[in-house]
């Protein structure tokens, strides 16, 4: 059983075994071998200036699941994201996508072996409409070719059948009645769930979230958490980046938390919150110390 | 006073260029960088380059290797894409302005590199080439004065008009058809976000430089037309305020809109040679008093009056005549 899942993601039969099942021989503790892992980093390091951003020595993501890659701000989350998606270039180390070195292609190339990523700042395409910004998202496109750009008999069948995914994304995200918008005239909300929509059409194996809840309102912030569950639930995998706890509590199967460029705690989100170093991480490391009023902090004769 | 305005004579000389040689040049210059800027958003401050590099490749590979007048309209084009190839390489993977910075710089050495001493032998230096457009000439159709309604054109200038045009039809018919398709869209998506687009598998540099390629192809066309009217080819005609006329244009008509070069052009024109041909009447007759305007200043109040237009058109629309304001107003978010 636990083999199928694992071997054949894609057939949606993720429901047939828990997904806590899956990390019950994993450790719980920074780079831990996976059952299956979908990607694997090693002695990863990127630094600006004197500045380490990245320092990740061994780090799997399980397929299949929903990972989240949580950490106080200045953590080094995006930066190892844009390692990740090759976005950035590491000084040292290596990212091993589905089973092939990937370091150093050119993120274009990521995008068409199936890894597609989202931008912590939204990216809609506000001069295309929704449905272009939609079209624009199939990889392997005839039409893509200059040459055969000026014949559209060649492409407009594969046109179509790109047309009749994007409109049952478009339906699926509750942005039909969007369609032939400009982009531009949506709102945050609704950019960040057509970019979601937009990295499906990739047809991706695994897809990167950068902080697909950021400036979101509560409301939609459920309605794009049941999003990211029903990618999990198609068999994709998901890595999403966010700094807030509770919104990972509801959705991630597995939790990666990192602390001034490295990995310091994994594992599901129960283990997580009692996790010494991922509160001082959070809290700083002297929280627990008693707070004495007595000094500076009423009395104002230091400031 | 009497105002003896000659109306007809205005009206005759101010249509016969809107329509003529010049406006067919402008017009086909602005539909490359239409696809440079209007739609791939690439900051090309020098398309003056390709269409010095499309007027010196035509008129070098007639004078300098004999090469049939067809086929050497093809190596201006090729001459076009070498300098397309040469800015784009290093350029195109770093961010914009290296473009607009890079473009502006290599027509200035263009043009310089062609008028100096060390490439006489090739370019002939400052005075051009002339011995080239006979070819051309032997190949006109028409051999007598054209008139035709308020129009009037020399034998050549004619067949630049009617074959000119039929060529921005076809381009502009082109440039329609493949912003319509994949591959256009994946040139506009660039413009609006190229992390996106490489996000999404497109291979962002190889995009721009395809666009690169083929607006200074055309670029390089419409300096093989420029050379053609006066028939010599001079490196002080591929100043850089030519590349900025032709931005004109296209903000005239509006990026990003087929029709965009061939209407702003034909306006350009309109209001260069009217406001010149009007004022140079009215200076004449002494209506405008030579203590106010002398005759020789009215080649430069024409360019005013055009700067002018230019700025009521960014006050009150913005987007150009064929742009969509709402769509301009996305920017904005």
């Amino acid at each position: 059983m636990t083999d199928e899942l694992l071997t054949n993601g894609e057939n949606g039969s993720a429901g047939a075994i828990s997904r806590a099942e899956i990390f019950e021989s994993v450790a719980k503790q920074p780079g831990s071998s996976k059952p299956d892992p979908i990607l694997t980093v090693d002695n990863l390091r990127r630094s600006f200036g004197g500045l380490v951003a990245v320092d990740v020595e061994h780090l799997e993501v399980q397929r299949g699941v929903i990972t989240a890659l949580i950490g106080p701000n200045g953590a080094g989350k995006t930066t190892f994201f844009n390692l990740l998606t090759t976005f950035d270039r590491p000084d040292t180390g290596k990212v091993v996508f589905d089973g092939e070195d990937v370091t150093g292609t050119p993120p274009h190339r990521l995008a068409n072996k199936g890894m597609v990523r989202t931008f912590q700042l939204t990216k809609a395409l506000s001069k295309l409409s929704v449905l272009e910004n939609m079209k624009l998202g199939a990889v392997d496109q005839k039409g893509e070719s200059i040459w055969r750009a000026v014949l559209p008999p060649t492409w407009k069948s594969q046109e179509r059948e790109i047309e009749k995914r994007a409109d049952a994304l478009l339906e699926r995200f509750q942005l039909a009645h969007m369609r032939d918008e400009f982009a531009g005239t949506m709102s945050g909300g609704q950019r960040k769930l057509l970019e979601m929509a937009r990295s499906l059409m990739t047809d991706p194996k695994i897809v990167m979230l950068d902080e697909p809840m950021a400036g979101v309102n509560p409301a939609l912030t459920q309605s794009l958490l049941g999003h990211v569950r029903s990618l999990s639930d198609e068999g994709i995998s998901v890595v999403f980046v966010e700094h807030d706890m509770d919104v990972v509590r509801d959705i991630s199967d597995w939790v990666v938390v990192m602390a001034e460029g490295q990995v310091i705690a994994e594992g599901p989100h129960s283990s997580i919150g009692a996790n010494q170093r991922v509160i001082d991480a959070y809290l700083g490391s002297h929280h627990d110390s008693a707070l004495d009023f007595s000094e500076d902090l009423l009395g104002g004769s230091a400031l | 006073m009497m105002f003896a305005l000659d109306v007809g004579k205005v009206m005759q000389e101010t249509l016969t260029q809107a329509f003529g040689p010049q406006a067919v040049v402008f017009a086909m210059a602005a539909i490359g960088l239409n696809i440079h800027f209007g739609y791939t958003g690439l900051l090309n401050f020098g398309h003056i380059g390709f269409l010095a590099a499309g007027a010196y490749g035509t008129a070098i590979a007639i004078t300098s290797w004999s090469i049939n007048p067809v086929l050497a309209i093809g190596f201006g084009i090729i001459f076009a894409l070498v300098l397309a190839l040469i800015l784009g390489v290093p350029t195109l993977r770093l961010r914009a302005d290296y473009l607009a910075i890079v473009t502006i710089a290599a027509a200035e050495i263009l043009r310089l590199l062609a008028r100096s001493t060390a490439l006489r032998s090739v370019t002939r230096g400052a005075e051009g080439l002339n011995e080239w457009a006979g070819g051309y000439q032997d190949a006109n159709p028409f051999s007598s004065i054209i008139e035709v309604g308020p129009f009037r054109y020399l034998p050549m200038q004619f067949a630049i008009v009617v074959f000119g045009w039929l060529a921005v039809a076809i381009v502009s018919g082109l440039v329609w058809l493949i912003m319509r398709s994949p591959w256009g869209r994946v040139l506009k998506a660039i413009r609006e976000d190229e992390d996106a687009a490489r996000a999404l598998g497109k291979n962002a540099y190889s995009f721009k430089m395809q666009a690169l390629l083929l607006g200074g192809a055309i670029g390089g066309f419409a300096g093989f037309i420029q050379v053609l009217d006066k028939a010599t080819v001079q490196p002080d005609t591929f100043v850089p305020p030519i590349t900025f006329f032709i931005w004109t244009v296209l903000i005239l008509g509006g990026a990003a809109r087929v029709f965009s070069p061939v209407v702003g052009a034909i306006i350009f024109w309109f209001v260069i040679v009217f406001s010149e041909s009007l004022l140079s009447e009215l200076v004449a007759d002494g209506t405008v008093p030579s203590s106010i305007l002398e005759s020789t200043q009215v080649s430069n109040v024409r360019f005013l009056i055009m700067g002018l237009m230019l700025m009521g058109l960014m006050v009150f629309r913005p987007q150009g005549i064929f742009g969509d304001r709402e769509e301009m107003a996305l920017d904005d978010r």
